[in-house]
């Protein structure tokens, strides 16, 4: 299984979870989202969003499956990060699929 | 009640202010993350995994008809409909946005709540009896200490940057329900000679590395309160280590230092600050905090209607069976409303329920609510003739679920369903476990039972004192639930054993069953309590049920 890096924060004013895409934008959904198979390249990149501290939160490196799907976390908590809370159908997982995919910014 | 004075609301007003303008120059990108993050703490706002949460205190556990219908109005507005309750008398509201926080916080200050060191390295809200001036067992009501402690500890400039948070509780029964032996200081109200005084206790604490508190002065005159709290924070701001996060609590400065040493030196400082503090404007202070916590004026009555209705309605009885404790005053009780119905998460309200109690304690209870460590609702002055109106009204919320001190009234921390620091789920282990305990219908079979999780090391759930802890692990990327048994919360506190290996997500459920059937199977007569069975023939038949061995010696 490759697998690769997701660089993901939390949004300033939502304090929603995002991740970065390949224009540099955000992406509310992790399917949207640029993946790093190099991890310098993702360093790199990482760096570079920790300087948007107007509009993001504690940037990382998120480790990623890459499936026929898209991109997977590698880790449960990333997994909630991206779907919400397990007890309530909340967060990102009562959006509509209509509104998936569409940046934030 | 205690009642606001211009000065508190002069002071909330002030500090809201305040902190309108850093959430305006945090977004405006005048004030960075690293210079934001401690204003936000120190006004209760934390970022979790999928959003900000604002941490509302409950001053010892106390809130009026009026101030939970604010909460109720807060969580329709600028959150989802509902409020999670703690267990250290906070509510947590889990998906504010950042702009609206100040907005929520003038709404609280209304009706005179705040999140003002609901976190950060301060003295965090003090806890304390949520059966406190209704308890037949209490020496004295101790909500007035614990608002001159508030008043003491709120904004106290020597304390803004502790080495780490400290947590204070206090009671004045000597059926401590408020864990004070696993705070930083438990205050327990004993008397000599007829005259009230504290028994102070230092260097409790859960978490990595749990302690049970130990005396250090056995016996503080009211008095003197202020300036001995203030002799051992200033001790622990001195002597706490800041080098390492992980050692920085009391509790590890008291094992370090050794309890002589620290008693030394915190007697000391006392004798040195002391004639500081004016005992007589304490004890006018205080007089003046007594009157206005006055209890409510009840009259003794018989209770008559209620055992009618009591031997009628099965369904009347088994809450009655589970969730009132003794009152004070003949004819009247205590009613708890559970917040654990089988299956729901443990301690959350919706803003209906939240307006529904409050009506409810207008209509039968004194208009007054209190929320409890368990996470749970309390009606302190219910009139016993006035139970059946008021368990019909609750049915009606969904908010009579009897099961109060059963296997379901599950302590349960958010976990990794919203906490950031989380290492597994609890919220999902406890609706199942209340799920099961329901299905199988044998909770009350069981009688009481502590079942308490916390989703990580820090413990929120308090996993170390119940007679069945479980605490959710990362191992190698997979939940696993780590078990212990034998703990207790009570004024015998201990902190239990760590079973065998620990429980993979969808195993853990089956493990707790296996625990509470060996229970029905081992206890002497149904009156032994699942504790009492621990106590009696030590961990190892439990151990075997656990891990279905056979038990070289199983009674």
């Amino acid at each position: 299984m490759r697998t690769g890096f997701v660089i993901t924060a939390n949004a300033l004013l939502e304090g929603d979870v995002v991740w970065l895409t390949g224009t540099g934008a955000l992406t509310r959904h992790l399917a949207g989202a640029q993946v790093f198979e190099d991890r310098a390249q993702a360093e790199a990149a990482l760096a570079q969003a920790s300087t948007r501290g107007h509009e993001l939160v504690g940037p990382y490196l998120a480790e990623i499956r890459l499936t026929g799907h898209g991109p997977e976390p590698a880790h449960f908590r990333e997994g909630f990060r991206a779907r919400g809370p397990s007890n309530y159908r909340h967060g990102k997982q009562a959006e509509t699929g209509t509104d998936r995919h569409v940046s934030l910014y | 009640m205690y009642r606001y004075t211009e000065f508190d609301h002069a002071f909330l007003a002030e500090r809201n202010r305040q902190f309108r303008a850093q959430v305006a120059r945090r977004i405006d990108g005048s004030l960075t993350e690293e210079e934001f993050r401690p204003l936000r703490l120190m006004n209760g706002l934390y970022l979790q995994l999928h959003a900000y949460m604002l941490r509302v205190a409950i001053p010892y556990g106390t809130l009026s008809a009026a101030q939970l219908r604010k909460l109720a109005d807060i969580a329709e507005r600028w959150d989802k409909g509902y409020g999670h309750f703690t267990t250290r008398q906070n509510i947590q509201f889990n998906w504010p946005r950042l702009g609206d926080v100040p907005d929520m916080l003038d709404a609280l200050a209304e009706v005179g709540l705040h999140a003002i060191q609901t976190s950060g390295n301060t003295i965090r809200n003090v806890t304390s009896d949520h059966f406190a001036g209704a308890a037949a067992d209490e020496i004295e009501d101790p909500r007035p200490h614990a608002e001159l402690i508030r008043q003491w500890s709120t904004d106290h400039p020597e304390f803004q940057f502790l080495p780490r948070k400290f947590k204070i509780a206090i009671t004045g029964s000597p059926n401590d329900r408020v864990v004070t032996r696993a705070h930083d200081i438990g205050l327990r109200m004993v008397a000599r000679g007829g005259v009230p005084g504290f028994e102070v206790i230092v260097g409790g604490g859960l978490g990595r590395t749990p302690m049970i508190g130990q005396v250090i002065r056995d016996f503080l005159p009211v008095a003197d309160l202020l300036p001995y709290l203030e002799a051992i924070v200033a001790t622990y701001n001195l002597l706490g280590r800041r080098d390492n996060k992980y050692k920085a609590r009391i509790k590890i400065t008291v094992h370090e230092t050794g309890l002589e040493r620290v008693r030394e030196l915190v007697e000391a400082r006392f004798a040195e600050i002391a004639p500081e503090f004016s005992r007589d404007a304490t004890e006018a202070t205080l007089a003046r905090l007594r009157a206005m916590f006055t209890p409510p004026d009840l009259t003794p009555r018989q209770g008559g209607l209620f055992e009618a209705a009591r031997a009628k309605d099965p369904v009347l009885r088994a809450f009655a069976d589970t969730n009132l404790t003794p009152h004070r005053v003949p004819g009247h009780a205590i009613v708890t409303i559970s917040l654990k119905a089988h299956g729901a998460t443990p301690g959350d309200a919706t803003a209906a329920q939240m307006r529904a109690v409050a009506d409810l304690a207008e209509r039968y209870g004194q208009g007054e609510i209190r929320v409890s460590h368990m996470q749970n609702l309390v009606l302190p002055h219910v009139a016993l003739d006035d139970l059946p109106a008021l368990h019909a009204g609750l049915r009606a919320q969904g908010l009579a679920t009897a099961n109060v001190g059963l296997a379901s009234d599950i302590i349960a921390c958010p976990g990794m369903d919203y906490c950031a620091l989380a290492t597994a789920r609890s919220i999902p282990v406890a609706q199942q476990i209340a799920g099961l305990v329901g299905a199988l219908d044998i909770e009350h079979e069981l009688g009481p039972v502590q079942i308490k999780i916390s989703g990580c090391i820090n413990a929120c759930g308090h996993h170390h004192v119940g007679d069945i802890g479980i605490l959710g692990l990362d191992r190698a990327g997979v939940e696993n639930y780590q078990i212990t048994l034998g703990g207790s919360a009570t004024e015998d506190a201990r902190i239990g054993a760590r079973m065998g290996p620990g429980f993979a997500y969808d195993q853990i459920v089956p493990a707790i069953e296996r625990l509470l059937l060996a229970h029905l199977d081992l206890r002497l007569e149904p009156a032994e309590r699942f504790a009492q069975t621990v106590q009696r023939l030590g961990l190892e038949p439990f151990k075997a049920a656990l891990y279905e061995t056979e038990a070289a010696d199983a009674a």
